[in-house]
C-alpha cells in the first residue's frame, strides 16, 4: 500500500518536471557559491601577465607558481600569515576552555550564584559601550600595540556559553553525580568528565571562534594599524581592496599601468589578490565540512534556547 | 530527575535552626568555593570588558578631549545629541540603516525559507548533502575576502558584465560599485549569496519535526507537491518564522558594518554608510568621541526599545523563550 503510493507519488509528470527543474535550480546555485572561488583560484595559478589578456574563468591558461612564491617571499604579508595562524590558534584555545569552564558553572543546578553568573552574562548581549568606550578602554588598559589585544578582549563568547550550557545540561545526571560520589571535586569533574563529553559543542564552538579569529581585521585596523608586525593576512587583504576601490579606474587599467611601467612584472594587483583571496579561505574550506554535523547541531540548539 | 532538583531547594531554605538566609547563602557559597573559583575571573572579565564601557556613555554628555583626565572633561548636557538631531548627515545615515537592514529582513527571510523548501524536495541525500555543504561555504569565509570576490566580479571586466553582455541585455559595461541608486541591491544580494545557506539550516530543523503523516494522508487526498507545500510545510514552519521575525525586527538598526565599510566608497556614499559607519568616522578618523559615541548610544537604546517590544508582541502570541 505505502509502496504504490510512493510510487505513484514519484512518477507523476508534473512531479518530474518539479524534479528537474528543483535540480536545475540547485545547480544554479552550486556554481553561483562556488564560481567566484574558482575564479580566485585560476587567477592565482595563472601567469600574471597572461591574466591581463582577459578571458580567465574557471581553470589557468598558463599555470605558474609566481604568484605563490612572490607572496611568500614578501616578508610582510608571510609575518602577517604567521600572527592569523598564531591568533586562530592561541584565540582558539583560550576562549573555547574558559567559555567552556563559566558554562560548566552555569550549569550546575545547585550553584548558588547560577542565576546571577547568568544574568551578568545574558545582558551583554542586549547592551554594548560601542565603538568609542570600547576603545577608550583598550587604551587605558595599554593594550593598543600588543598581540593580546586580539585574544582577550574576546575570551568569553556568551552565544558558544549558551551553546555549551545547553549541551552540558543535556548530558544524563547520573554521570556527575557518580563522579562527585568518588570524590572528584567540580573542577576535575569538568577538565575529566564534562570536557571529553561535550566534545561536539566544543567543535561546534571552537569552529565559530577559530572562524571570527581567522576572519578578524577590523580589530587589527582600530588596535594596531601602526603596529605592522602585528598585521593580519585579512587586514593586509583588505588594504589591497581599498587601495584598488579608491582608484575609481578599473583593476585591470592598474594591472596595465603596472605591467607598462617596467616592461614585464612578475605579479599585478588582480593576481596578489586573488592568491591572497585563495589563501585566506583554504583553512576554512578544508575545514568546516568535516565539522558541519556539529554546528548544524549547535546551530539548532544555541538558535531555540538562546 | 527534574523534580528532585526543583524539591531540594524548597527543603534547604525552610529555616532549620537559628541559621539566617544570609548564613545558610555564605555556607552554601563556602562550601561550592571551587565553582566560585571557576566563574569569578569571567564574571570580573565581563566587567571590565562589558560594563566598564557602558559607563564610556558619559561621554556623550561631555565635551571629550582625549588629552585630559577621565574625571577631568567638561560637562555639556544634550549639546551633543542636539547636534546630533539637527544633523542632517545624520538623518541620511539612518535612513541608509533602516532601508539596508530591511531590505536584508526581507530578502533573507524569502530566500532563506524558499531554499529551505527547495532543498526539502530534494529526493537523492548525497546530491542534498552536497549542495548545503556548499552553500555554508560563503557564511565561513570573511568579509574582506567576500567583498574581493564581488567587487572583481562587479568590476567593469567581471564576470557579471561579461555574462550581461553575451545576453545582449547592455552594450556598456556598467560600473556597478560606482553608482549610489545600486549599492542597496547589490549589498542585499551580497548578504544573500554569503547567507542563505545558512540561516536554511533553522528552519531545515523545523521541517524534520513537522509530522510526516501528514504529508501521507494529503497525498492520499489527492494533492499535489506545490499543495503539500503550501498547506502543510509553510503552516509548519510558521511558528520559527514568527520567532524569528520577531527577533529580528528587534535588530532593525543593526545593518551590518563590513560589507558596506569595504563595498562602499566615495562615489556611493550617500547610500552606503550606515550608523556604524557615522560612528566610525566621527570617532576614529575626526576624533570626535562625544559625538560619535552619542550616535553610538541611540543605536544600542533605540535597538533595546525595539527589542523590548517585540519580546513583549511575541510574548503576547505565545512564543514565550525568546530571552
Amino acid at each position: 500500500m505505502k509502496e504504490s503510493s510512493a510510487k505513484a507519488r514519484y512518477s507523476s509528470i508534473p512531479d518530474k518536471i518539479f524534479d528537474t527543474t528543483n535540480i536545475v535550480f540547485m545547480l544554479l546555485i552550486v556554481t553561483v557559491t562556488l564560481y567566484p572561488f574558482l575564479n580566485m583560484f585560476a587567477l592565482s595559478f595563472n601567469d600574471a601577465n597572461d591574466s591581463i589578456r582577459g578571458g580567465i574563468y574557471a581553470w589557468p591558461r598558463m599555470w605558474t607558481w609566481d604568484n605563490y612564491s612572490y607572496i611568500f617571499n614578501e616578508a610582510s604579508i608571510y609575518h602577517a600569515t604567521l600572527i592569523s595562524a598564531l591568533r586562530t590558534i592561541i584565540g582558539t584555545v583560550f576562549s573555547v576552555f574558559c567559555t567552556a569552564m563559566l558554562a560548566y558553572t552555569i550549569s550546575r543546578q545547585e550553584f548558588v550564584l547560577r542565576k546571577f553568573v547568568t544574568l551578568v552574562a545574558i545582558f551583554t548581549m542586549y547592551f554594548s559601550g560601542g565603538l568609542i568606550p570600547g576603545y577608550l578602554l583598550i587604551k587605558e588598559l595599554h593594550m593598543i600595540g600588543s598581540f593580546w589585544v586580539y585574544i582577550i578582549p574576546g575570551i568569553i563568547g556568551v552565544f558558544n556559553m549558551i551553546v555549551i550550557r545547553s549541551f552540558i545540561e543535556g548530558l544524563p545526571d547520573g554521570i556527575m553525580e557518580s563522579a562527585k560520589i568518588d570524590g572528584a571535586g567540580d573542577f576535575i569533574t569538568f577538565m575529566r568528565i564534562v570536557l571529553p563529553l561535550t566534545v561536539p559543542a566544543l567543535a561546534t564552538v571552537s569552529l565559530f571562534v577559530a572562524v571570527s579569529q581567522w576572519n578578524s581585521w577590523f580589530d587589527v585596523f582600530l588596535y594596531n594599524s601602526s603596529h605592522l608586525n602585528l598585521s593580519t593576512l585579512q587586514y593586509e587583504l583588505m588594504k589591497i581592496l581599498q587601495t584598488s576601490n579608491t582608484a575609481a579606474s578599473s583593476t585591470n587599467a592598474g594591472d596595465q599601468f603596472a605591467a607598462g611601467q617596467s616592461g614585464v612584472t612578475a605579479v599585478t594587483p588582480t593576481s596578489i589578490r586573488a592568491t591572497m583571496t585563495i589563501i585566506a579561505s583554504l583553512p576554512i574550506i578544508m575545514v568546516y565540512p568535516f565539522l558541519q554535523k556539529y554546528f548544524v547541531k549547535g546551530m539548532t540548539v544555541g538558535g531555540v534556547k538562546g | 530527575m527534574e523534580n528532585i532538583q526543583e524539591v531540594t531547594p524548597t527543603v534547604v531554605r525552610s529555616p532549620k535552626a537559628s541559621e539566617s538566609r544570609l548564613q545558610l547563602f555564605f555556607k552554601k557559597l563556602m562550601q561550592q568555593k571551587v565553582l566560585v573559583f571557576m566563574s569569578l575571573p569571567f564574571v570580573l572579565w565581563l566587567f571590565l570588558f562589558k560594563y566598564v564601557p557602558l559607563w564610556g556613555w558619559t561621554i556623550s554628555f561631555q565635551k571629550f578631549r582625549p588629552a585630559k583626565d577621565l574625571f577631568d572633561q567638561e560637562w555639556v548636557g544634550w549639546k551633543n545629541f542636539n547636534f546630533l538631531f539637527s544633523d542632517d548627515s545624520f538623518y541620511r545615515v539612518l535612513r541608509n540603516t533602516v532601508v539596508m537592514s530591511s531590505i536584508n529582513l526581507v530578502l533573507g527571510f524569502v530566500t532563506a525559507i524558499v531554499l529551505a523548501i527547495l532543498l526539502n524536495e530534494l529526493r537523492q541525500i548525497m546530491f542534498k548533502r552536497v549542495v548545503q555543504t556548499i552553500s555554508y561555504l560563503p557564511h565561513f569565509i570573511s568579509w574582506v575576502v567576500a567583498a574581493n570576490i564581488i567587487s572583481s566580479a562587479l568590476a567593469p571586466e567581471g564576470i557579471v558584465n561579461i555574462l550581461l553582455t553575451k545576453m545582449h541585455l547592455i552594450d556598456q559595461p556598467i560600473l556597478w560599485l560606482g553608482k549610489g541608486n545600486y549599492f542597496w541591491g547589490i549589498l542585499g544580494a551580497s548578504e544573500v549569496w554569503k547567507n542563505v545557506g545558512w540561516n536554511t539550516i533553522i528552519y531545515l530543523a523545523a521541517i524534520t519535526t513537522i509530522d510526516p503523516s501528514q504529508y501521507e494522508a494529503a497525498e492520499i487526498d489527492g494533492a499535489n507537491r506545490l499543495q503539500r507545500i503550501l498547506h502543510i510545510t509553510l503552516p509548519g514552519l510558521k511558528s520559527v518564522i514568527v520567532i524569528l521575525l520577531i527577533m529580528n525586527l528587534g535588530n532593525i538598526l543593526e545593518s551590518g558594518f563590513e560589507p558596506q565599510y569595504l563595498l562602499g566608497n566615495g562615489m556611493t556614499v550617500d547610500y552606503s554608510e550606515n550608523l556604524d559607519i557615522f560612528v566610525l568616522k566621527y570617532g576614529m578618523n575626526m576624533g570626535n568621541y562625544s559625538l560619535a559615541t552619542a550616535a553610538g548610544m541611540f543605536k544600542t537604546v533605540v535597538s533595546f526599545i525595539f527589542l523590548l517590544s517585540a519580546n513583549s508582541i511575541a510574548k503576547r502570541l505565545g512564543e514565550s523563550r525568546l530571552f
